[in-house]
C-alpha cells in the first residue's frame, strides 16, 4: 500500500488507523475484536493466543506472575480500580483450599456494553487471563457469571471453553505441566447488584444476590467461603499482553498511577458512537471532540457522565481533565466500568440525575436500611423539583441523605447512589435553583415546568398537529391559527415533532 | 433458551456438594420457566424436590431476581426500554405511560384478559434505533404513539 505512488489530483484513502476514531486509540484488550472470527481458536493463536500461558506455565513461577502483575500496576478495570497483582497475592496466600477464580461478566451499567464486546468478540482473551491467574493463586476451578441478557457472549463463551479443552489449554495438565483448571458458565437473572463481587458469588451459589460487608474479603472468604478472586473481564483480557509483553511495556502506556488502557462505550449526543480503547491520560476533550467528533447538531456540550448510575457527571470546564483513576474522581466523577455519555444543552440535568436516580435506587437489594430508604427519599425530592415543587430547603436535604447514604449504606451500591445526584448538584447548582425558585427549566424538558404553544405567525392551520395530538389537547378550524389547551396538553413533544412550520413553541 | 450446566467434576464425598447442587437453582428455576411460562407453585414446589431445597428457600431466591416471573404471563410480553438512550430521545416514560394508559395497567400487571404484561426493561440494545420495545422474543424500534396503536391493534386481531 504504501509503495503505491499517487498521481497529483488522486486523494489518498486513509488506512483505518489513520481514521481520527481510531488514530488516538491504542487496543490491547480490544486488540482482537472485530479481526479475528471469535468462533475459532485458531484465529486467537494465529494472533499469539495462550502464548502468555505457556510462558506463564513454562518458564515463571506463580510468585514471578504475580510479581510481573504487580509492577505493571494493573487496576481492576471493574470500577474501584484496586491493583490486580496485589488482589492475587492476596488470595495466593490464603492457606484454605480450594480456591476460586472469578470472571465479573455482569456488565449492567446503562449505556455500557464493554464487557460484552470482548466477551463476543475475543472471548479466549479472558479465559487465557484467568487460567493465568488460577496458576497465580493456585486454583483449578473458575467461574464466569455473565448477565443473561447476553446470549451471544454466552454462546460465543461456551465455544470458546470447549475448543480451549480439546487444544488442552483447559483440563488436567494443561501444556504438559501438572497444573489443572476448567471452567464454568453462570448465567444471572436481572439484578443489578448482582455485579457487586459478594452479590455476585451469593448468585452462583444460587442464592439471592445480596452483598454481604466486607471484610472478610472474598480473597480470604469468597464462594462458598473459600479464597476467590473476582476480575472484571477487561482485567482478565489484559492479562496475556502484560504476561508476553512485559510489566515495563505496559506500565510505559497510559499514566503512572493508571497505566495502560481505558474502554469506554461512547454514547448519547456525540458523533461518533462506539466503543473505544485509549492510553489512560488522555482527556476528555480529546476522547469527546477528537474520537467522537464532538456534539451532532451543532448544540452545545453540556456534561459528561462517567462511570454509570454510580458515576458523576463533568461540566465543560473540566473537559481537560486527564482519564485516569485519580483524575476523575477529584474532578468529581468515577472511572467506573466505562461508560460515557454526553449530553447537550438539551439535556435538564435534574431530570438526568433522577433518571440515573431512579434506575440505581430500584436496584437496591433492600438488605441495607440507608440505601433502601434513602435511596426512595432522594427520588421524591428530584421529582418534587423537577415537577416544581420543590422548595428551597430540599437542597440541603438533598445533601443531607446523601451524606448517610454515603457513610452508612452496607455495599458500594448504597454508597455510591447518591453520587450522579452530588455531582449534577456540585456543577449545575443554578438549573436546580431555576427549578425551585423560579419554577422554571431551563433545558424546557421537566413536564411540569413547561407549556406548549402555537406561534400565531407560523400557524397556517393545517391541522397536523391537531390530528396527532394523543391527548386531544389542540382546537381550530382548517387554515385558522390552532390553540393547544394547557390544562389538556400532557406535553408529549409530538406536536413539536410534525409541525412543518415551525409554529410550536415551548415556554 | 440456554441453560447452562455446570458439570461438576467432583466426588459425592464433597463437602461442597451440596452447595454445588443449590448452585443449578437459577439454572432450575430458568428451565421450569421455560416449560410452564412461569413459575407456578407447581413449578417451584418440583424444583424444590429435584434440588433438595424447602419451596420457601426457592421461592425467595426466585423473588429476587427480575427475570424470574411468580405471576402469570400475558400472552403478549410487551416490554418497554427505560434505557438511556431511548430516553435521550424522548422515549421511556412518555411511551410506558402511554402503553399503560392504553392498556389500563400498571408496569408488572397483566390485562384482565390475559392479551398483554406490561414490563419495564433496562437497555435492549436497540440504542442506535431507540425508542424500542419488546413484544416477548420480537424487537420493535422507533417507536411512536401511533406505532404503538397500530401494533397493538394488530395483536388484539392476531389473538382472536
Ligand atoms: C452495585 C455494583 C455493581 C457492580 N457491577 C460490576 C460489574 O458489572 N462488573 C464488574 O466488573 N464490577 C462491578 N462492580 C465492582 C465489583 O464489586 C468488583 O469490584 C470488581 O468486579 C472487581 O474486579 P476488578 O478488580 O477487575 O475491577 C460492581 C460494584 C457494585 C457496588
Ligand atoms: S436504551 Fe433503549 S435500547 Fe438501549
Amino acid at each position: 500500500m504504501e509503495n503505491v505512488e499517487l498521481q497529483q489530483d488522486q486523494v489518498a484513502i486513509p488506512t483505518y488507523t489513520e481514521l481520527p476514531y481510531y488514530r488516538k486509540q491504542v487496543r490491547i484488550a480490544l486488540r482482537n475484536c472485530g479481526i479475528i472470527n471469535p468462533q475459532r481458536i485458531e484465529d486467537y493463536i494465529a494472533r499469539g493466543g495462550y502464548l502468555a500461558l505457556a510462558k506463564a506455565l513454562t518458564e515463571m513461577t506463580p510468585d514471578e506472575v504475580i510479581g510481573v502483575m504487580k509492577e505493571s500496576k494493573l487496576r481492576g478495570r471493574g470500577g474501584a480500580g484496586f491493583v490486580t497483582g496485589i488482589k492475587w497475592e492476596f488470595a495466593r496466600r490464603s492457606p484454605a483450599r480450594p480456591k476460586y477464580v472469578i470472571c465479573n461478566a455482569d456488565e449492567g451499567d446503562p449505556g455500557a456494553f464493554m464487557d460484552r464486546s470482548i466477551l463476543e468478540g475475543d472471548p479466549h482473551s479472558v479465559i487465557e487471563g484467568m487460567a493465568i491467574a488460577a496458576y497465580a493463586i493456585g486454583s483449578e476451578e473458575g467461574y464466569i457469571y455473565c448477565r443473561a441478557e447476553y446470549p451471544l457472549a454466552i454462546a460465543h463463551l461456551k465455544t470458546a471453553i470447549q475448543q480451549a479443552r480439546d487444544y488442552g489449554f483447559l483440563g488436567k495438565n494443561i501444556l504438559g505441566s501438572n497444573f489443572n483448571f476448567d471452567l464454568h458458565i453462570k448465567e444471572g437473572a436481572g439484578a443489578f447488584v448482582c455485579g457487586e463481587e459478594t452479590a455476585l458469588m451469593a448468585s452462583i451459589e444460587g442464592r439471592r444476590g445480596e452483598p454481604r460487608p466486607r471484610p472478610p474479603f472474598p480473597a480470604v472468604s469468597g464462594l462458598w467461603s473459600k479464597p476467590s478472586n473476582v476480575n472484571n473481564v477487561k482485567s482478565y483480557a489484559m492479562t496475556p499482553q502484560i504476561i508476553l509483553n512485559g510489566a515495563e511495556w505496559f506500565a510505559s502506556i497510559g499514566t503512572e498511577n493508571s497505566p495502560g488502557t481505558a474502554i469506554f462505550a461512547l454514547t448519547g449526543k456525540i458523533n461518533r458512537t462506539g466503543l473505544i480503547e485509549v492510553p489512560m491520560g488522555i482527556t476528555l476533550r480529546e476522547i469527546i471532540y477528537d474520537i467522537g467528533g464532538g456534539i451532532p447538531g451543532g448544540k452545545k456540550f453540556k456534561a459528561v457522565q462517567t462511570g454509570g448510575p454510580l458515576g458523576g457527571c463533568l461540566p465543560a470546564e473540566a473537559l481537560d481533565t486527564p482519564v485516569d483513576f485519580d483524575s476523575l474522581v477529584q474532578a468529581g466523577a468515577t472511572m467506573g466500568s466505562g461508560g460515557m455519555i454526553v449530553v447537550d444543552e438539551d439535556t435538564c440535568m435534574v431530570e438526568f440525575a433522577k433518571y440515573f436516580l431512579t434506575f440505581a435506587s430500584a436496584e437496591s437489594c433492600g438488605k441495607c436500611v440507608p440505601c433502601r430508604i434513602g435511596g426512595r427519599r432522594l427520588l421524591e425530592v428530584l421529582t418534587r423539583i423537577s415537577n416544581g415543587e420543590g422548595k428551597p430547603e430540599d437542597l440541603d436535604e438533598i445533601e443531607y441523605i446523601s451524606r448517610n447514604m454515603k457513610e452508612a449504606s452496607l455495599c458500594a451500591l448504597g454508597q455510591l447512589t447518591p453520587g450522579p445526584v452530588m455531582a449534577s448538584l456540585r456543577f449545575f447548582r443554578s438549573e436546580y435553583e431555576a427549578h425551585i425558585y423560579d419554577k422554571k427549566c431551563p433545558a424546557k424538558v421537566c413536564k411540569g415546568l413547561i407549556t406548549y404553544r402555537v406561534i400565531e405567525e407560523n400557524c397556517t392551520g393545517c391541522m397536523v398537529c391537531k390530528r396527532n395530538c394523543p391527548a386531544g389537547a389542540i382546537s381550530g378550524e382548517k387554515r385558522e391559527v390552532h390553540y393547544i389547551d394547557p390544562s389538556i396538553c400532557e406535553r408529549c413533544g409530538i406536536c413539536i415533532t410534525v409541525c412543518k412550520f415551525d409554529a410550536i413553541l415551548i415556554e | 433458551m440456554a441453560i447452562v450446566s455446570s458439570n461438576s467434576t467432583t466426588s459425592a464425598a464433597d463437602p461442597l456438594e451440596d452447595g454445588r447442587k443449590r448452585a443449578m437453582l437459577l439454572a432450575a428455576l430458568y428451565i421450569a420457566q421455560e416449560q410452564f411460562g412461569w413459575l407456578s407453585e407447581e413449578a417451584i414446589r418440583r424444583v424444590a424436590e429435584r434440588l433438595d431445597l424447602s419451596v420457601g428457600q426457592v421461592k425467595s431466591t426466585a423473588s429476587f431476581y427480575t427475570m424470574f416471573k411468580l405471576q402469570p404471563q400475558g400472552k403478549y410480553r410487551i416490554q418497554v426500554c427505560e434505557g438511556l438512550s431511548c430516553y435521550l430521545v424522548g422515549g421511556a416514560d412518555p411511551i410506558i405511560e402511554y402503553v399503560s394508559a392504553k392498556l389500563g395497567i400498571q408496569p408488572g400487571e397483566t390485562t384482565a384478559d390475559g392479551l398483554f404484561t406490561l414490563e419495564v426493561v433496562q437497555c435492549l440494545a436497540a440504542c442506535g434505533t431507540a425508542p424500542a420495545l419488546k413484544v416477548n422474543d420480537e424487537l420493535y424500534e422507533n417507536m411512536t404513539f401511533t406505532a404503538i396503536d397500530q401494533l397493538i391493534e394488530r395483536l388484539q386481531e392476531q389473538a382472536e
